[in-house]
């Protein structure tokens, strides 16, 4: 009788500690890396959309609005395959980082808090990416930029929780400039520049110097 | 005999025991974080945590955070202590 209030005394102790305790080795640098790649990856979407608004059979004015836009089925291709690139190197680039960082830090890196932590942050983006292919399936591309960078915001400030709390305001700024950008639709490649890689390198460099430099 | 004695009754209770737990792995906690953790009422929790305070275990800062009254908690070194032998007394009990 005795001994089990104890063992619920000690199962208790540990939930609160891994429940309170963050996610801290996200790296500074993997976020500025991502930005980087980010604008790379935005630079050769813009490359794409050039050679085919120039040799397109078809005059092709991307900036025009929502209505007009008719993006063919190879451009798409192609900015999917950009994407795709673009996420893995940024995500297999956290990864490693924070690898790195944990074993410096000497802590365990999957741990409660990590596992809440990309958890929590894939619930809105998986919701996210797959509205997006409902986007795409009514031929609504030209609200894909907008609703991905909402999206993601709202991924970063779900994750906030779990790790350091500046990623939200990296979520908020993320979320209002998704908002925006539903007001420019044809101009969402310079919007996924700026919140992906822009605000990335911003808020990487401001993690890197405030936790990582010491 | 002796094991028991380890058993702290200032920590007899599942708030001051989260609380404890809560600033073992944190540098510290401000009142509405360990008030979502715990789940506990702004009354219960501030009376438990004034017992915290009175045996010195745990350190009470009020500041202000933008013209918000912010209170900020920390555990000592003489509490770090206390729970650390709490804990083992409980491992004790257990394992026989």
């Amino acid at each position: 009788m005795e001994s089990k209030k104890y063992l619920d005394d000690i199962s208790h102790i540990k939930d609160m500690m891994s429940r309170s305790s963050r996610f801290i080795s996200l790296s500074g640098l993997s976020g500025i890396l991502a930005g980087i790649y980010a604008l790379i990856g935005a630079w050769f979407a813009e490359k794409a959309m050039k050679s085919i608004a120039i040799n397109g059979s078809r005059s092709y004015d991307y900036f025009s609005d929502a209505n007009s836009i008719e993006f063919g089925n190879d451009i798409i291709f192609e900015f999917f395959l950009i994407a795709i690139l673009v996420i893995l190197a940024a995500m297999s680039t956290g990864v490693i980082l924070s690898v790195r960082k944990a074993k410096r830090k000497n802590v365990k890196l999957w741990d409660t808090s990590s596992k809440y932590l990309v958890v929590n942050f894939f619930i809105p983006l998986l919701t996210g990416g797959l509205f997006c292919l409902v986007l795409l399936q009514y031929n609504l591309a030209g609200l894909v930029a907008p609703a991905t960078l909402i999206f993601y915001g709202l991924a970063c400030v779900n994750a906030s929780k779990y790790t350091f709390g500046d990623v939200r305001y990296l979520g908020l700024a993320n979320i209002i400039i998704g908002l925006v950008a539903t007001q420019f639709i044809g101009y969402g490649l310079y919007f996924w520049a700026l919140g992906f890689g822009v605000f990335h390198i911003l808020y990487g460099s401001l993690m890197y110097s405030k936790y990582d430099r010491k | 005999m002796s094991i028991i004695t380890n058993i702290n009754k200032a920590f007899d209770h599942r708030i001051r025991l989260g609380i404890m737990s809560i600033l073992m792995v944190n540098e510290y906690a401000d009142f509405k974080m360990l008030k979502e953790l715990l789940g506990a009422t702004d009354g219960n929790l501030a009376s438990h945590a004034k017992a915290l305070e009175k045996e010195e275990y745990i350190k009470v800062e009020k500041q202000f955070i933008a013209r918000k009254p912010n209170t900020r908690y920390s555990i000592t070194k003489l509490g770090k202590l206390a729970f650390q032998k709490h804990i083992n007394a409980l491992e004790k009990l257990i394992g026989k």
